[in-house]
């Protein structure tokens, strides 16, 4: 079914946001059973529009408090956050096991007051031009890990917002489909530029995918270190300057 | 298949325990005195059956409908649901029996007061099943919804009501089996017609196995009716029998 398309298909979705992520000595405590648990003291970060920041940090110190804090979900104790418009990407895709993979992806512009087949047809294109050409009508359960990642970063960009909050988007995926993803990502954000904070344990990932990484301490977590990354894309894992800074940013996690 | 062949052997005993056992026949009648009853007063029975089947059917859909909105308001306001749960336990500790006949005397011999019982009976496991699931959705999810510019009323249309369905379902296959002595109750307690008014009449007239042959019907239309819904539930939610699988 060959028809003319009037726009061309890779034009980008336009999104802009003035302000980019700018979080200022952040401290959010939560009070739960066994007493206060300070997840953030401190935290700083800045992302400027379009840019790709990485925050690599153990396990537990504040990270996913981190992005819901940009995201708008949660508010902080004291200091100050301020961000364009951000939408969460979660760890697990959380597609919806009754919709299609076309319908998951059209999840934002559907509940946004979109009527159906409107919704799908901002998802469709996207399918084309991300290599999910041929699945729009699978079901989640019929497709691979990384399908499923896919689908769910697609939902994230048809939010329409101009922040990213991408939460350890491939730490449930195997090595291989991991090093795979990490490249369409890659494709996906030069093609759809926006500004991503993507929280990772993975310091390889930080470096392949971002322009700045911003190394956390354990909890109550915060900034310790902050390298950029200034190699030129598309970047090969093996690049001796990357491997020079995976080094550093590991000695900067053991130190902190 | 093993269930066919268990009811097959406890017929047997039955039979056997009826003939040789020395029991009144008016007492306990033997199976093929009760087949004999279902085929010789099947026009009867039929009708009966046609008249109890369709208070259960439609005491069913009241229930259904009315448990799924009262779930789901249940459900968005905590207030709600903290003023409403305990009195939904209490409306299942209503002694049906006792109270079926003075529903009778105050809404009627018709249709009203059988779909009332039904209804009653039916509506506690479809609540709690259906808040139940509405509950179990991802706070995960939730918060995703929130930052794709989902409102509360869109979330819950999009992601906790289809979530619901399986749970809605498994109350509705609950409803089905209480609703059926909930029918009967009704009907013995004042009705022309109806399986729950052959099952008193002919015990009254001492025709035992005419009574056992309308059990038997009632039995028999609630494995159907159970059977039909875990097969609309197949085919009308795919992906619950894959979810259920996966987790």
């Amino acid at each position: 079914m060959e028809k003319t398309l009037e726009a061309p298909a890779e034009e980008p979705l336009h999104v802009h946001g003035p302000l980019g992520v700018a979080v200022g000595s952040v401290t959010r405590t939560f009070s739960g059973r066994r007493g206060e648990v300070t997840a953030l003291a401190g935290m700083s970060l800045r992302a400027a529009p379009h840019e790709v920041l990485a925050v690599v940090g153990p396990s537990g110190c504040g990270k996913s408090t981190l992005l819901e804090l940009i995201c708008g979900l949660q508010r902080p104790d004291s200091g100050t956050v301020r961000a364009d418009p951000a939408v969460l990407m979660p760890q697990r895709d959380l597609l919806l096991p009754w919709r299609s993979a076309l319908d998951n992806a059209a999840l934002a512009p559907r509940v946004q007051g979109l009527s159906r087949e409107a919704a799908r047809a901002r998802a469709r294109p996207l399918f084309a031009r991300f290599g999910l050409a041929g699945f729009e009508r699978a079901r989640p359960d019929e497709l691979s890990g990384g399908m499923r990642q896919r689908v769910a970063f697609l939902r994230t960009l048809l939010a329409g917002k101009p922040v990213l909050c991408l939460d350890e988007p491939f730490a449930a995926l195997d090595a291989l489909t991991r090093q795979e993803m990490q490249s369409w990502l890659a494709g996906a954000l030069a093609a759809e530029p926006r500004t991503v904070v993507l929280v990772t344990h993975d310091v390889e990932e930080a470096v392949v995918l971002a322009d700045r990484v911003v190394v956390m301490s354990p909890r109550p977590g915060r900034a310790v270190a902050e390298l950029a990354v200034s190699a030129s894309r598309p970047r090969r894992r093996t690049d001796p300057a990357l491997l020079a800074l995976r080094e550093q940013a590991m000695a900067a996690l053991e130190a902190a | 298949m093993l269930a066919a062949l268990i009811v097959l052997a406890l017929f047997g005993a039955w039979e056997l325990y009826a003939d040789l056992g020395g029991v009144d026949q008016l007492i306990l009648p033997p199976p093929h005195d009760v087949a004999s009853s279902l085929w010789n007063d099947r026009g009867y029975l039929w009708h009966n059956l046609q008249v109890t089947g369709g208070e259960v059917l439609l005491g069913i859909l009241v229930a259904l409908a009315a448990g799924l909105v009262l779930a789901l308001a249940m459900h968005l306001s905590p207030t709600l649901r903290r003023a409403i749960y305990p009195l939904l336990m209490a409306s299942q500790t209503i002694p049906i029996v006792v109270v079926a006949p003075l529903l009778v005397t105050w809404l009627g011999f018709d249709l009203t007061p059988k779909l009332f019982i039904v209804g009653l009976v039916c509506f506690f496991p479809v609540v709690v099943s259906t808040l139940d699931a509405l509950a179990s959705v991802d706070a995960e999810q939730l918060k995703l919804m929130r930052t794709l510019g989902a409102s509360r009323v869109k979330t819950l249309l999009h992601v906790e009501t289809p979530s619901a369905l399986p749970g809605l379902f498994s109350g509705a296959k609950i409803a089905v089996v209480t609703s059926m002595i909930g029918a009967v109750l009704a009907e013995q307690a004042g009705s022309s017609d109806g399986l729950g008014h052959v099952i008193t009449y002919a015990t009254g007239q001492l025709q035992t196995a005419q009574a056992y042959a309308a059990v038997a019907l009632l039995s028999l239309f609630a494995v159907i009716l159970f059977a039909l819904l875990a097969a609309l539930e197949r085919w009308a939610l795919p992906w619950a029998r894959t979810a259920r699988k996966a987790t």
